[in-house]
Parts: C-alpha cells; structure tokens; sequence
C-alpha cells in the first residue's frame, strides 16, 4: 500500500479535539471540522448537529482533492486555503502539515480576516501532533493492531443477512 | 489507506469502483443504497452532470457492523467513467483500500474495458499503488442484454490474475451485493495481515 494507515490513539484524539474546540470558540466559528486528505472525519467541534459530517468529510477531501490538481497544472505546489462565501455560512479550508484538512464554517458573528488568523495560528500546533502521530503509528508497526486477531468467522459474521 | 481511530474504536477503509463509461458503477452504488437499512448508510452523494453521467464521484458511506468491538465503515466511491475524466480518477484512486473493477459485458464494450482496466492500473503505479498488492475484485456487469460475450472470455481478458470475479445485473441488483462482500472481505483480510 502507499504510505501507511492513518492511526489515532486516544491520547493524541483528545489533545486534536481541544485544540478545535479552542479554535472554534476563539474564531467565533460555527463548527470546525478535521478531516483526513482520503475525505475521513477525524474530528468535530461546535453545532455539528443537522450537518451530514461524513458527507462533508467526503467533499471537502475532493475539493481539496480538486484544486491541488488544479496547482499543480499551475506549476503551483499547493493552494493551501479554500474560502466559499455563502449568503447566511462561509467556509475556510485550509490544508495542514500536507496531511490534514481543516474546515471552518463561520456566519457573520465573526470575519474571515480572525478565521485565517485563528487558522493560521492553530495550524502548526495541530501540525506538530499530526507528524508525532505518524511517527508513532510507524514506531508501533510492529505491534499489535486490533486486526491482527481477527478470524475469518468474524469478517464472515460481518455478512451473515 | 485505511484510517484506524481507537479514541472512537472505529476502522474506516475506502472502496472505489473502477470501469469504462455507462458499465454500472453508480448504478451498483445506487442498488446498495436502495437495500441497505438506514441505520447503516449514510447519505449518497453524486456529483453528476445534467444528464446524470458521474462528473467527479459518487459517494455512499455504509456501515457493516463491529468486529472485536469496532465499527467498521466502507466509504464507496465511484469514479468518472469517460475517457477524458481522467485527472478525477486520479484524485478519487488516493488513499484507496480496495477496488471492484466492473466490466461491461457488451461486445462492443470490450475495447472499453481493457482500456479501462489498463488505465486502472497506470493511474495506481502514479498514486504509488500497485495492482498486484491491492485487493480487487471484477464484476461482469449488464448479463442479461442479448449480445454479450461469454463470461470464460471476459475473464481471460481481464482475470488474468484469478481474482474473485461476479457476473451482475447492476439495474436489478444480481450479483451487487456478492461483489462487495468479496472485496470488503478481501479488504478486512489485508487489514488483518497488517499493511
């Protein structure tokens, strides 16, 4: 497989969920999300009640998907910051540390100059977790992953109608 | 690539459905969608042009249940079939745990699909994938149109590799649902092996 599985732990989920929570209530936002660059959610804060997270997960990654290959026809490396301007809700996403997307929905209690600089701020903490998650995920490849110990009665379990 | 949070005690993996323009792969999201109870789906979603071909992807998160205590997601993607979509594909590929491959079994169709599946592999080796170390599986779709070329043969062209292969009628769900138990098995399996 290319470049290896993505892997939480408890420790580090708790430290990324602070910091969103932080972000969002500093920001004024109204719900950040963190999601993975294959259009997974990692994380939530705000009112993420009545929004399809799993589905916005997924479209954001293509966005993202989408104008990075629209950079890199530029002979741009990236366009790190997408900002949709809507009637009533805006959205700020940017890239972080070329893994992770960080998504903010903000309305008019805030303004996007303290949403980019909230971001902006926030962006290389959460980077930092991001790089000490990889290389924690890689250190532990040799241990132990729930997988490992699965039978093949259980997968077929997962199918039995 | 699959994503494994123990925070939340849940696995995720990705599955996307590769093949030639018009051979079924939305309609084969579309039919699982239909037949999944609620509780197990998510919202599907398709960014389609204005006559319904797949402009970027189509999307149908599904929920199978736990295993040892976690739940495991399959995020489904489709991919764009015509030729000249060609950069989507590429996009949707990354990150990718499992593919089924699906085949239009239509004799005219034929040249379709092995430049599909040629394509397939192409756009795997740029994301740093390789098909031999992937799991996939390939369905023999549209099964019941009168001019379609005998199963022995579409296999010999395209499961060369002896994957697990499905004859299907996508519209009326023949075939669907054993295509994805086979690669979400297979994928499960790869989890299992670790890497």
């Amino acid at each position: 497989m290319a470049g290896p599985q993505m892997i939480m732990f408890d420790q580090e989920f708790k430290q990324i969920s602070a910091i969103i929570e932080r972000l969002n209530h500093e920001a004024n936002a109204k719900v950040c999300y963190l999601v993975d660059k294959n259009g997974q959610l990692i994380a939530s804060a705000g009112e993420t009640a009545g929004i399809d997270s799993t589905s916005l997960a997924s479209l954001t990654a293509g966005n993202i998907a989408a104008t990075s290959g629209l950079a890199k026809l530029l002979g741009e490396n990236e366009f790190s910051i997408v900002f949709h301007e809507g009637q009533r809700d805006n959205i700020h996403i940017s890239l972080v540390g070329q893994r992770v997307i960080l998504v903010v929905i903000f309305d008019s209690r805030t303004s996007l100059g303290l949403v980019r600089l909230k971001v902006r701020k926030i962006s290389n903490e959460l980077a930092d977790i991001f790089n000490s998650l990889a290389q924690k995920a890689q250190s532990s490849g040799s241990q132990k992953t729930p997988f490992e110990e699965i039978t093949d009665q259980d997968i077929d379990k997962l199918f039995s109608d | 690539m699959s994503f494994i949070n123990w925070a939340s005690r849940e696995i995720n993996c990705k599955i996307v459905y590769y093949g030639p323009g018009l051979c079924g792969k939305t309609t084969n999201l579309q039919y699982i969608y239909k037949k999944t109870k609620p509780e197990a789906k998510g919202k599907m979603i398709s960014l389609a042009t204005e006559t319904e071909r797949t402009l970027f992807f189509d999307f149908l998160p599904l929920s199978l249940g736990d295993i040892r205590g976690f739940k495991t997601r399959f995020h489904l993607y489709t991919v764009p079939g015509q030729v000249f979509y060609d950069a989507s594909r590429k996009l949707i590929l990354k990150g990718v745990d499992g593919i089924v491959f699906v085949a239009d079994s239509q004799e005219e169709r034929i040249d379709a699909n092995m430049e599909s599946f040629e394509n397939l592999k192409h756009n795997l080796i740029e994301q740093g994938y390789n098909l031999d170390q992937i799991p996939y599986v390939i369905q023999y779709n549209k099964r019941d149109l009168p001019n379609v070329v005998n199963t022995p043969e579409l296999r010999r062209m395209l499961n060369q590799k002896n994957v697990p292969d499905f004859e299907a009628v996508a519209s009326s769900g023949q075939g669907v649902f054993e295509t994805l138990k086979a690669i979400a098995k297979q994928v499960l399996v790869e989890l299992k092996k670790g890497k």
